[in-house]
């Protein structure tokens, strides 16, 4: 959406003011559709409403994303793709993160296939107070025979219900697959300029998503996304090339960044699509298998931090899946959310007055943190939460948004008297140790101060040689 | 054959206007248009021509339910064979338009185009060049003289080439430190002699500068005094012979007189001194830097105006010249809070390309903070049931290249790292993006059918 002025919008709402989209006044609205935290179809009045058939198709239009959203899935893991409207993420947010693909081949054995499928679909890891996965199974025929190809995507549904990516050039194995698999909205991959007629063919009769892949050739990229939106196809992906070494890596890149400022600051509807990545061409650069999972996840950086809106991986160990989820995680954060909690006591567990005391920040990657080391290890404790602007502990203690004095004020805000525990004492983080001196004397030695880990995932092991204190 | 057929849709409005019908659902006509539909000819897109044919067919539609509420008996005749002949002239014209809706049809041949794309116009503005270190010649003792800085774009982006390639300063303390483990094995043997350190780092694990952290003279640790921890410093200068950064402990109060003395030991080697910060006597630091030939980082905390006003004080107060001014904006660390990191520079870096003289300056990043993210060095994770973090020696030196690499993509020009293996795969990829690495590209025509 270009569209900057609530104004605009506001005179396609129906200036009611009815409230039923949960805002008081239909400005509020528009302004909610310019930072996106409404979708028109909350305005139900407009939709409904026959005699607002015309304003809704109006708005409808100019609120829709630069970049086309495409849904692969369907149900509960149906998936958004593209749907962006920002080159540069502090401009607003990025919105629908890259989902992850991870590959399998139709040559694999059963077991090793079903394996490798609950490896990726069971994957998770829990990161400010939620649980993070990745999303997708790329089914690739190695083979090239139909019938395999349907066998295994047939396996795959069997083992998950992950949306799955297509993987064929030849036309008779993608409609092997889609015979089985259709009904689940997966993603062809791909129609090129060998066989577009008869991808083209397919997905229209199937009605699913379709890569379109013409590498390293914007030109010829671009007369596919024009032939394919003639033909009434709509839900198209670009494959602009994913080379993973040389210079060919850096015309990736540049070609990519053409692409989303076309879309996005040139407004060039007719190339405004999303685009899939190939990290896991890095394994065809070398036999090594470190060297090989280190720059899967550099090319995954590089395509997750400009934008691209899938992508199709290979490697599902904990060095190469960590990183790229927490790098993905971080860079489609909203920008526009201070990632903080409430600054205060919080009980973990059924604390009592023989609980220890943790103090942190109230940055909300600190604090969940924190929480959820105590919280998983069953201990029962108070956590403060220190009013730092949402600074980490170590930023925090060097900046002096955490110092003495703002601990010793936060207990009197909450009202929590630490002389009538059992042991009145607060455990500092680690990085805060300097603190301790101070701490005790504006305590006025009423209050023990103890030096807990650098890392609140050491707590346990803490609390076994600190806890309670003598 | 091609048929020509013309349907006037203000005609149509007038009609429906007779009988007080206002609107057809779902379809609007307005204006005098007037349209000819060509059906048999090529002049009309495939598109178009479906779009076209539904909105007749919608109207066709609507003029069957309007004729049945006149009374008039369309239900009897709307058996396929009988619509033909038997509806009045008009809406048998369009029903039988709306039957010649052409079938889906695949496209013949792909469409010619061509695709064109700017560049970013708002960009007129270069970074600074900065020059770390000073060979004899300009009254310094380096072997040569590296320059960072004089970007014309964001880092990587085809509007400008970038005129130097990202640099790594290897981290070297003046006295033994934790380390997680995947570090502290390649430091083992030089953890005791700063001299022995810098040396391994730049002929073995190739740094490009090495930095030496006078961290001993925190009063906390050893509290070494000033000119005595400055001692250090001439060690390093003699043991390498590329330009040196000089850090000190991050106290606020003695930092200031730490890295004085340092910069007088250093004088006339252009080395970065690390670093003025406004929470202390930035003054002293940067006055320090304008007497001894250095040049001043200025380290802020994560807040774009802090920057600038840092930067200002250091120009207007301390009298730095802006080619002698690097910024730290704070890394913080991949899991940890990257995202603020990476969109605190990616800002400073367009603010500063668009003009903003307050923010025109190479950047610096302590890529080595990758180390205190729990991820990075932790064996198992505190909460039992994520998934199996596997092998920590692998998990921490990717956590370093991906915390650093992505803030290259943001605009970093000089990187403080610790692991080897990092320091040689930031480099890697920082030249490939660059287009200075030559490689074997695999043929990936058909990647699909590729064995793994």
């Amino acid at each position: 959406m270009k569209e900057k002025s609530p104004l605009n919008l506001y005179k396609h709402l129906p200036q009611t003011n009815c409230g039923k989209c949960g805002l008081q006044t239909c400005m509020a609205f528009a302004a909610a559709l310019i930072d996106r935290s409404k979708r028109v179809e909350e305005c139900t009045p407009l939709v409904e409403d026959k005699k607002y058939a015309k304003k809704y198709e109006t708005l409808k239009s100019i609120v829709a994303p630069e970049i086309r959203l495409v849904y692969i899935g369907t149900g509960e893991k149906e998936l958004k793709v593209g749907g962006e409207d920002v080159m540069y993420r502090h401009q607003m947010t990025f919105f629908n993160k890259p989902p992850f693909a991870y590959d399998v081949t139709d040559t694999m054995d059963e077991a090793a296939l079903v394996e490798r499928v609950k490896k990726i679909s069971t994957w998770k890891k829990f990161y400010i107070g939620k649980w993070e996965r990745v999303e997708m199974i790329a089914v690739r025929s190695t083979s090239g025979d139909p019938a395999k190809f349907a066998a295994c995507v047939k396996k795959v549904m069997e083992t998950t219900d992950y949306p799955m990516i297509l993987c064929s050039f030849d036309p008779k194995v993608l409609r092997a697959g889609l015979e089985v698999a259709a009904k689940t909205r997966p993603l062809v991959y791909a129609a090129n300029k060998d066989n577009w007629q008869e991808v083209a063919k397919l997905v229209h009769e199937f009605n699913v998503p379709v890569v379109l892949s013409v590498p390293f050739d914007l030109d010829g990229l671009k007369s596919m996304a024009l032939t394919f939106e003639q033909m009434g196809i709509h839900d198209l992906i670009l494959d602009f090339g994913t080379a993973p070494n040389g210079k060919k890596l850096q015309e990736s890149l540049h070609n990519l960044l053409k692409l989303r400022r076309a879309a996005l600051e040139e407004g060039q509807r007719d190339i405004a699509y999303p685009t899939i990545a190939l990290p896991i061409n890095a394994w065809f650069t070398t036999k090594d298998p470190v060297r090989a999972a280190y720059w899967e996840s550099i090319l995954t950086a590089t395509f997750v931090i400009r934008g691209a809106s899938i992508m199709i991986k290979h490697c599902i160990e904990p060095h190469c899946v960590m990183p790229d989820m927490h790098l993905r995680y971080n860079i489609y954060t909203d920008p526009r959310r201070p990632v903080q909690v409430k600054p205060g006591i919080y009980k973990v567990g059924n604390p009592t007055d023989e609980s220890p005391v943790f103090v942190t920040t109230n940055f909300a990657l600190t604090y969940y943190t924190v929480e959820s080391d105590v919280a998983s290890n069953n201990i029962d404790a108070y956590i403060m939460s220190i009013n730092t602007d949402g600074i980490g502990v170590q930023a925090s203690v060097a900046g002096g948004q955490l110092n003495p004095q703002k601990i010793v004020d936060a207990f009197k805000e909450a009202d929590f008297d630490l002389t009538k525990m059992k042991y009145p004492s607060i455990v500092l983080p680690g990085m805060a140790a300097k603190f301790s001196g101070e701490l005790e004397d504006l305590f006025g030695g009423k209050v023990k101060i103890l030096v807990g880990p650098e890392d609140s995932g050491r707590i346990v092991d803490w609390m076994k040689s600190y806890w309670p204190p003598k | 054959m091609a048929e020509e057929k013309k349907i006037k849709l203000s005609d149509l409005n007038k009609t429906l206007a007779q009988y007080g019908v206002e609107a057809i659902e779902g379809v609007s006509i307005e204006g005098d248009i007037e349209i000819e539909i060509d059906t048999g000819a090529a002049g009309i897109g495939p598109l178009f021509a479906y779009y076209f044919g539904q909105e007749i067919a919608q109207i066709a539609v609507q003029l069957v339910k309007f004729a049945r509420s006149m009374g008039y008996p369309v239900d009897a005749l709307l058996q396929p064979a009988a619509v033909a002949h038997a509806i009045s002239p008009a809406p048998a014209e369009v029903v039988e338009a709306a039957a010649k809706v052409p079938e889906w049809k695949v496209a013949t041949s792909l469409v010619q185009a061509k695709f064109q794309v700017g560049i970013d116009e708002t960009w007129k503005y270069p970074i600074q060049e900065v020059t770390l270190g000073a060979t004899k010649a300009d009254g310094g003792s380096r072997g040569h003289t590296i320059k960072i800085g004089g970007e014309r774009a964001l880092p990587f982006f085809y509007d400008a080439p970038m005129p130097h390639r990202p640099v790594v300063t290897m981290d070297v303390f003046d006295m033994p430190i934790g380390m997680a483990k995947a570090v502290k094995m390649h430091y083992e043997d030089v953890i005791n002699d700063p001299g022995e350190w810098a040396k391994k780092a730049v002929t073995k694990f190739g740094a490009d500068l090495v930095t030496i952290h006078l961290i001993s003279t925190d009063p906390l640790l050893k509290d070494t005094p000033p000119r005595e921890a400055a001692k250090t410093v001439e060690e390093v200068l003699q043991a390498v012979d590329v330009p040196i950064c000089i850090g000190g402990s991050g106290n606020p109060d003695k930092d200031p007189e730490v890295l004085k003395a340092a910069a007088e030991v250093a004088q006339g080697e252009r080395a970065l001194i690390a670093s003025a910060n406004l929470n202390m006597d930035w003054e002293k630091i940067g006055r320090a830097c304008v007497d001894n030939g250095h040049v001043c980082l200025a380290w802020t905390q994560l807040e774009i105006n802090s920057q600038k006003e840092l930067n200002r004080k250091l120009m207007k107060v301390a009298g730095v010249p802006r080619e002698s001014i690097v910024m730290d904006p704070t890394t913080a660390a991949l899991a940890y809070g990257l995202d603020f990191a990476y969109t605190n520079m990616e800002r400073i870096r367009l603010g500063a390309l668009k003009g903003d003289e307050e923010l025109t300056f190479p950047m610096s990043s302590g890529t080595t903070n990758a180390w205190g993210v729990r991820e990075a060095w932790m064996v198992r994770s505190p909460n039992k049931e994520d998934s199996d973090w596997g092998d920590r020696m692998l998990r921490g030196p990717i956590w370093e290249i991906i915390t650093g690499f992505s803030l290259a993509m943001a605009g970093v020009d000089l990187f403080m790292m610790m692991h080897p293996l990092a320091v040689a795969y930031l480099q890697e990829i920082t030249q490939t993006l660059m287009g200075l690495i030559d490689a074997q590209t695999p043929d990936l025509t058909n990647w699909v059918k590729m064995e793994v």
